[in-house]
């Protein structure tokens, strides 16, 4: 069993929660993930390792379905039944030069970490974090505290400048060099911000999250397309080169279960209100 | 041994043999003509002793035949269940020359449950010896392993990446044809022993290679999960499974039972299932009992079949139709699957392994209206932690190279069971832990 040490709600319906799990907290690296499973009943599903601090380790997740709202309503004090990680290879992480960390939505989240190390590494880092209001820019002074220099963009210009990440990379990939570049976020930001770096030719990684079961490379649930090839995002990712990634694709096969997973999240409410909000046995 | 009857165990995942009863079990046993130079013994890979045990049967004497079966086999139960029986020790039963041989695997499987049902007696374990032993993987391999160095007295971990130990046992073998609380009961006669299990630990990413090969031992039990796929069009399409991903949704996660269990699955109404090994039966008998209408493709014949044959007629039995001499060209549909396209295969000359070469019959194409397509048709080991042991040499198939005791070609780490051969039978890979573990403690006294 995993505590659950720390809770907050950083963001309308958005969660940072920080889990006891020495195993995945000690050895985690930026870009790695974990997959939880939260009770005897429940799925496993891989979240991104946002931050760690001894032995315990940052998740940040939107409530979305069954098992986002189930871990949403917990409190700390309480146990998660599995944890396991670190999982998937890790950013690569070296000397490249100038970097730009570009963080959209949840996917925020993971970006201070690889910015940091980057930093470590001996890189200038720039940050760029968009949202869709100003309410929704998570981690902002972590980020701001560690590039060397932070772009804020909101989809409503509510904070910093109105539009999207994509809008400022393109500003500066005509304006300076840059040697790498990170995006993290939904699949379809992904795949619209890494089409602006493709015709200059920068390497570009992505973090992908396609639909997992065990994320250690055992069932092929995760596989994507890549460069034509089959990879498995759990054990050849999570990151890949976003020029060579199949984005349709991806978001196709994270559709498969939508029906499934409405019944489950119904299910789920309803058993709540039966047992007069305990939630889930 | 009899069988529920078809129909009524499509309803269900309770198990489809009912063993045998007492008296079966002891008019079975005196059948056995205890042979002076047994050669079921030599049929078995963990060289059980048959007759010793089937003659204590025949005198009723249970206790003793369970004693006997524990000496060499920690895994009785399973063994009983999932052992082909037919192609090692009662393959070369005397009896079988002129009749039917005994039915060791059952008397195995009844002696195994008595022994359950009336309490078991572990074997004795050897004073501490202060070694300690890595074991990486809890199925058949690992396990066995375990019990193995434990008895010998050394300080044996278990590591296990998924929630629930027994690897292929609890994640790929349905529980029609092995329940899970049997797998659950063994595995814990083996941690009694005095063995560390320790859950969600993925050795290489949760534990440092370096900490690991600190162990004075490493037995690698990490078997063969990383399954192929056909590498034909359509094989993104939403209801394209591997076997390892539908049957784990099913086995380990309860998907049947969605949503009182969290994790979903496309049941689909019509299922394809691709290939013709035990994994292939195990899958479209598991479709079936999710109410799918279920095609078997197979690109050889029906008698080319690698799988058990009571798992074929069980199959058959469960109303899964034998599509033989097919195999799929394409996936159809999008986003998600609704048909495959086949194409017909001729039988020429026999290939390395004497069976046929199946070719494509030109313009013989057709297509299956299904939703579902899962591909049983192997799997190979999977990379992550041998590819993170400096020194570790592997095969052409990514298989861990050792020894006949076991050995790797690192100093102190043993491999055995699908890691080493490829995907084989639960029995190979339980020998071949013994074989490493016997390595092992020879290794620790020496040292």
């Amino acid at each position: 069993m995993y505590r659950i040490e720390k809770t907050a709600e950083t963001a309308d319906n958005i969660f940072e929660f920080w889990i006891h799990a020495p195993h995945v907290a000690r050895h985690a690296r930026a870009g790695q993930f974990l997959v939880l499973r939260i009770d005897e009943h429940g799925e496993r599903i891989p979240l991104t390792i946002s931050a760690t601090d001894g032995d315990s380790v940052r998740v940040v997740f939107m409530a979305v379905g069954k098992t986002t709202t189930q871990l949403a309503a917990m409190s700390p004090g309480e146990s998660i039944r599995d944890v396991v990680g670190p999982l998937g290879r890790p950013s690569e992480i070296r000397k490249w030069g100038t970097c730009v960390v570009i963080g959209g939505g949840v996917g925020i989240a993971c970006t201070p970490i690889i910015a940091r190390e980057l930093k470590e590494a001996g890189n200038t880092v720039i940050g760029i974090i968009g949202a869709r209001n100003a309410g929704f820019l998570l981690l902002e002074d972590e980020m701001r505290e560690t590039c060397d220099e932070l772009v804020v963009c909101t989809d409503d210009g509510s904070k910093g400048f109105h539009g999207f990440p994509a809008d400022i990379l393109k500003e500066r990939l005509s304006t300076q060099t840059i040697d790498a570049i990170w995006i993290i976020g939904p699949a379809i930001m992904m795949k619209i911000t890494s089409g602006v770096s493709r015709p200059f030719g920068i390497k570009t990684f992505v973090s992908l999250n396609p639909i997992m079961v065990d994320g250690t490379g055992m069932c092929g649930s995760c596989r994507v397309t890549v460069g034509g090839e089959t990879r498995f995002a759990c054990v050849d990712g999570p990151e890949f080169d976003a020029h060579e990634v199949d984005f349709d694709e991806l978001m196709q096969r994270q559709r498969i279960y939508g029906d499934s997973e409405r019944r489950a999240l119904e299910h789920y409410h309803e058993h709540q209100c039966r047992c007069g909000g305990e939630g889930h046995e | 041994m009899s069988k529920r009857p078809a129909d009524e165990r499509l309803r269900d995942f309770g198990e489809v043999d009912l063993g045998l009863s007492e008296e079966e079990a002891v008019v079975e046993a005196q059948r056995c003509l205890q042979c002076k130079k047994p050669a079921c013994v030599g049929g078995c890979p963990v060289c059980i002793d048959i007759p010793g045990f089937i003659a204590a049967v025949a005198e009723r004497d249970f206790r003793r035949a369970a004693a006997i079966l524990r000496d060499q086999n920690m895994l009785p139960a399973i063994c009983g269940r999932v052992c082909p029986q037919e192609s090692q020790c009662e393959g070369v039963c005397i009896l079988g020359i002129k009749s039917e041989p005994v039915c060791i695997g059952a008397l195995e499987r009844f002696v195994a449950d008595w022994e359950r049902a009336q309490g078991i007696i572990p074997p004795a374990v050897a004073p501490p010896t202060g070694k300690r032993v890595a074991i990486i993987g809890s199925g058949p391999a690992g396990i066995t392993a375990a019990a193995e160095c434990a008895r010998a007295g050394h300080a044996v971990t278990i590591f296990e990446s998924l929630h629930e130990a027994g690897g292929v046992l609890t994640y790929g073998i349905p529980a029609f044809r092995l329940p899970k609380d049997i797998v659950a009961g063994e595995i814990e006669e083996v941690l009694a022993l005095g063995a560390d299990l320790h859950l969600n630990h993925l050795v290489g990413r949760s534990v440092p290679v370096e900490d690991i090969l600190a162990y004075d031992a490493v037995f690698l039990a990490t078997g063969a999960g990383l399954p192929f796929f056909m590498g034909i069009v359509g094989e993104q399409l939403g209801g394209v499974y591997s076997a390892n991903e539908f049957l784990t949704r099913v086995n380990l996660m309860h998907a049947d039972r969605f949503p009182e269990f969290d994790t979903p699955i496309v049941r689909g109404s019509r299922v394809a299932v691709v290939g013709g090994g035990n994994v292939a039966m195990d899958s479209a008998r598991v479709a079936r009992r999710l109410g799918a209408k279920v095609y078997l493709i197979y690109r050889r014949r029906e008698d080319d079949f690698p799988a058990r044959h009571a798992e074929v007629a069980n199959a058959r039995e469960e109303g899964v139709e034998f599509l033989c001499c097919a195999n799929p060209v394409r996936i159809l549909g999008g986003p998600a699957v609704t048909g495959i396209e086949c194409v017909r295969m001729e039988m020429q000359d026999p290939d390395m392994s004497g069976r046929p070469t199946p070719v494509p019959v030109e313009g013989s194409a057709f297509t299956l209206d299904v939703d579902v397509v899962i591909e049983a048709i192997g799997q190979g080991p999977n990379p992550l932690l041998v590819s993170l042991i400096p020194g570790l040499i592997r095969g052409k198939k990514g298989n861990v190279v050792v020894d006949e005791d076991g050995a790797t070609s690192v100093p102190r780490v043993y491999a055995g069971g699908d890691v080493a051969t490829g995907a084989a039978t639960v029995i190979w890979a339980m020998g071949a832990a013994k074989q490493a573990a016997r390595s092992i403690n020879a290794m620790l006294e020496k040292s």
